[in-house]
């Protein structure tokens, strides 16, 4: 499809402004002035939406397709969210107002709810308290990873390393190494868990942290976590919870409960916020005790009587993650998401997400090789391995899915599985749906032994085929540019 | 059973198919001695019940205010098309667009706007967005210090204390030396600066226009900074370059700032939009995700995530940065907004907030007990000098109606008479006439 910016017709307009209705004023002196405006395009209103429409009509997306792209969680949006975020009180609220004298009961219902789905998350998932101000997920990792330095700096102790599980997402060593820790990693095991014995043989006294994702990314949950904790605490180190998974497993058992330090919760993962084509997110970070004094500032709290306010008291704390209090609109959707399903709500999501992806790794377990033979939490791993002596890679899998109106489960990662397949279907999505996308697997793996070309050359249906990512890489066009 | 939508029976087909009794039995790896010792949340409610008790939390915020107050994030005028646009499920309920082929619309979408960012900086290249104005600059930071290989940066103080303090957090464990310079006449000192610039640092970080609301040509300090090999980094408004100077236009190497003025709510602090563009020599570390076009092999056009090489997903601690997401939403909103407006609204929309923001200096001005702070042109915010202490002027003013700016002494020692007022586009004739009259009534009283 052409450009909005080849679409352009000079002179043409978009949108009307006021007329200015005030006297001229003094310009701003020209040497201070751009020499000439922006080359942006020249459309109508129409040109925009049919533009925009037409686009967004060029995606797979929940509201459109199965997504079962493992470790995203493309679970459905509930829609009344939407019409949340657009009431005026909240829209419109500028964040600065509670930062004025006596501002704070300007803004009494935003902070409300800063505080209640502080307390919600506290109890699911069993710490001492929360801060929603990480934008994302990542963001939260790496306010946790301070939170981490903070901790042992007040103890007098500068630790070195930070120890992750290679089947981790590649954010946690990412988030280790930008704080400015060094990373060590430690190898999975046959049963698809850190190895236990190499674990103790790298940590140390110069441990700061050890950073778990559980159930893990092969969707594994870890037995022996209980075990990892406790020995991480007996050197001192801080055991660090991606809540990326925390989908699995709500209701049945808490982080808090099982010793970890500090948690990062994806809103848009557990609490259905949408994912927004790659964001925003959200990405708040829970503590326990010890870790409670070096938590961002501002913190949201109760008076004795009721009202709420900001606290910017707190010497001990990392200092500020973000510019106010989060992604606050997002917070707003995952906090209406939690007091629509409640209690049974929250537990049943994690039970049917695990329930179909078990159903979906039995039912599939025959056509592709299980990373590792043992049931799964919310998601499933495969490799396509044994397709590949056939000539077809996860990747013609994918691609051939997308043909099928399928969105691919997520391909190549973990990386320690050789040609992974990932995929995660949520709770949301029925019985009829699943076995539609397992049977398109099953033929997939039928036409790898019998027609190969039909997945090496997907996809057909699309408005491109496969595009040259080499030559992307190399010839560099990253933007339009003005004839 | 909320968002589920499993039948008894097709539960129980489901169970058989994997051959296990029960769902409780998919969870036996979790040891019953680690099991939730409580999960005390309330029983669900219905979607009406909830919106019901969003709405009497929503009427507890005080929107009802005539808005002045804007310090880096600003009341400008929505047009209903980016909603429509924005609010489209197929946008919104996709996800980073791995799949190329079948993520087409979101490619181009970024794509489109990362050359409107371009435009508007007139530098080579942008990325896909990061998370705010303030990340953005802490990423600029990191990246100059990994271009560069030196340590050491000279920020000037006219940078949004907000951001400054959030890039002294992030680095506060890293071996980076700071050093903050004044601003002085409203602009950043150039004094001040060129003491300090040497072979061993990094970059110089500027905003224009700064906190106060100031306008500046840094052009000479860039200059000066590229002479010893600094890179010169910007904090930028985005709606102001419409009519301002550009980063491009002053050499700068790597410009970021607060997209939010692009067609993007306030909405209490997020979701916002971190911008970043630089030139082309730097775009291999550059953070965030990059949309680049190619062909396939019918050499039609098309659209892919590239350089990935420096991302966290492949390179894991090596990585250019950690973040794995972008504001795509927020991008796609600013994106619409651009279009909409096109070449001559953003001009437009430009003019008519320093215009009305010069009328209310006016107006402001011939207020006993105000003083205009006029050492430097502004674009359409500015500071004044109250006679009173700011902090309870303004207090005085939310009782009639006005939010009346932003009291620097909230983050300034010593400027507790100074009042940061911002005019957009959305303010009209009468309201800032009403602002002054009323701000004329509390000074006197």
């Amino acid at each position: 499809m052409r450009l909005i910016y080849e679409k352009s017709i000079k002179g043409r307009k978009g949108f009307k402004l006021p007329q200015p209705d005030i006297p001229g004023q003094d310009e701003i002196p020209v040497q201070y002035c751009r020499k000439c405006a922006a080359n942006l395009p020249e459309v109508s209103e129409l040109d925009v939406v049919r533009h925009f429409t037409s686009l967004s009509q060029m995606n797979f997306s929940v509201d459109s397709n199965f997504y079962p792209l493992g470790s995203c969680t493309m679970k459905y949006n509930p829609k009344f969210t939407e019409k949340i975020v657009n009431i005026e009180g909240f829209l419109e609220l500028h964040p600065l107002v509670p930062q004025l004298l006596g501002g704070g009961r300007l803004a009494q219902g935003a902070l409300e709810i800063i505080y209640n789905i502080e307390q919600l998350l506290c109890e699911i998932t069993g710490m001492e308290a929360f801060t929603m101000q990480p934008l994302a997920g990542a963001h939260g990792e790496l306010t946790g990873v301070m939170l981490i330095a903070a901790y042992h700096k007040n103890k007098g102790a500068r630790r070195k390393h930070i120890i992750v599980p290679d089947s981790s997402h590649g954010t946690n060593p990412a988030s280790a190494a930008i704080a400015g820790y060094d990373v060590i990693l430690i190898k999975t095991g046959k049963d698809g868990c850190m190895d236990i014995k190499e674990f103790k043989q790298k940590l140390s006294e110069d441990t700061a942290a050890v950073m778990l994702t559980c159930p893990n990314t092969l969707g594994i949950f870890n037995t022996r976590i209980k075990e990892i904790t406790d020995l991480a605490h007996s050197v001192g180190a801080l055991v660090y919870y991606d809540g990326a998974n925390l989908n699995a497993i709500m209701g049945k058992c808490r982080p808090g409960d099982i010793g970890f330090d500090i948690v990062h919760l994806n809103l848009h993962k557990t609490f259905a916020t949408p994912h927004g084509g790659g964001g925003p997110g959200s990405g708040p970070v829970g503590v326990s005790k010890s870790v409670v004094e070096f938590l961002p500032v501002s913190r949201v709290m109760k008076r004795p009587g009721g009202a709420f306010y900001l606290n910017y008291n707190n010497k001990e704390s990392i200092g500020y993650i973000a510019p106010f209090y989060g992604n606050f609109a997002v917070i707003l959707k995952a906090y209406v998401y939690i007091l629509v399903l409640g209690r049974e709500g929250l537990i049943r999501v994690s039970e049917y997400a695990v329930l179909n992806a078990n159903y979906i790794l039995s039912r599939l377990k025959n056509y592709y090789e299980p990373a590792f033979s043992r049931r799964c939490m919310h998601e499933c791993v495969f490799s396509a391995f044994a397709q590949v002596k056939k000539g077809v890679h996860a990747l013609d899998i994918a691609k051939y899915l997308i043909d099928k109106g399928f969105h691919p489960p997520t391909i190549y990662f973990p990386l320690i599985v050789k040609e992974a397949m990932m995929i995660e279907p949520t709770e949301t999505e029925s019985k009829e749906t699943i076995d539609g996308f397992i049977d398109v697997m099953i033929e997939a793996a039928r036409l790898a032994d019998a027609d190969p070309d039909k997945l090496t050359t997907a996809p057909q249906t699309m408005p491109v085929k496969r595009l040259d990512e080499t030559k992307a890489a190399r010839d560099l066009n990253l933007r339009w540019k003005p004839v | 059973m909320t968002y589920i939508p499993h039948t008894k029976e097709e539960t129980k087909e489901m169970l058989d198919a994997i051959g296990v009794a029960s769902i409780e039995e998919l969870f036996k790896d979790i040891d019953p001695g680690l099991r939730a010792k409580s999960f005390n949340i309330p029983k669900g409610q219905s979607e009406s019940e909830v919106i019901r008790h969003m709405q009497e939390l929503a009427s507890k915020n005080a929107t009802y205010l005539t808005n002045f107050i804007g310090a880096g994030f600003y009341d400008h005028y929505i047009p209903a098309a980016v909603d429509a646009i924005a609010g489209r499920s197929e946008f919104y309920t996709a996800y980073t667009p791995y799949q190329s082929e079948s993520s087409q619309g979101w490619l181009q979408s970024i794509y489109e706007y990362q050359s409107a960012i371009c435009e508007l900086m007139q530098l080579d290249y942008a990325n896909a967005s990061l998370y705010d104005g303030g990340t953005a600059l802490y990423e600029a930071a990191m990246m100059a210090i990994r271009v560069t290989g030196r340590n050491k940066i000279i920020m000037d103080s006219g940078v949004s204390l907000i951001y400054r303090t959030m890039l002294y957090t992030y680095t506060s464990n890293l071996n980076i030396e700071f050093v903050e310079t004044p601003v002085v006449h409203g602009q950043s000192s150039r004094e001040e600066i060129y003491k300090h610039l040497d072979e061993k640092t990094a970059a110089v970080i500027v905003q224009n226009p700064n906190f106060f609301g100031a306008i500046d040509d840094h052009s000479d300090v860039i200059k000066k900074a590229h002479s010893l090999g600094v890179l010169a980094i910007m904090s930028a408004y985005p709606l102001s370059l419409g009519l301002l100077k550009t980063p491009g236009e002053m050499d700068v190497d790597i410009a970021t700032g607060e997209g939010q003025s692009l067609g993007i709510p306030l909405s209490f602090g997020g979701p916002y939009l971190g911008f970043m563009a630089c030139k082309k020599d730097f775009i291999r570390k550059m953070p965030g995700r990059i949309v680049g076009a190619t062909t396939d092999k019918d050499k039609k056009r098309g659209f892919v995530l590239t350089l990935q090489a420096r991302e966290q997903h492949i390179r894991r601690e090596r990585a250019t940065s950690n973040i794995c997401s972008n504001e795509a939403l927020c991008a796609l909103r600013a994106s619409v907004y651009v279009s909409l407006l096109g070449k001559e609204g953003m001009v437009d929309v430009a003019k008519l907030n320093h215009r009305k923001s010069e009328f209310a200096k006016d107006i402001l001005g011939r207020i006993s007990g105000v003083e205009v702070k006029r050492s430097s042109p502004t674009f359409n915010e500015f500071t004044l000098v109250l006679n009173k202490n700011t902090d309870v002027v303004v207090q005085k003013m939310i009782d009639k109606g006005f939010a009346a700016g932003f009291p620097l002494g909230r983050f300034y020692k010593g400027m507790n008479h100074y009042l940061l007022v911002a005019v957009t586009e959305k303010r009209t004739k009468e309201e800032i006439e009403k602002f002054a009259e009323t701000l004329e009534k509390v000074l006197c009283d």
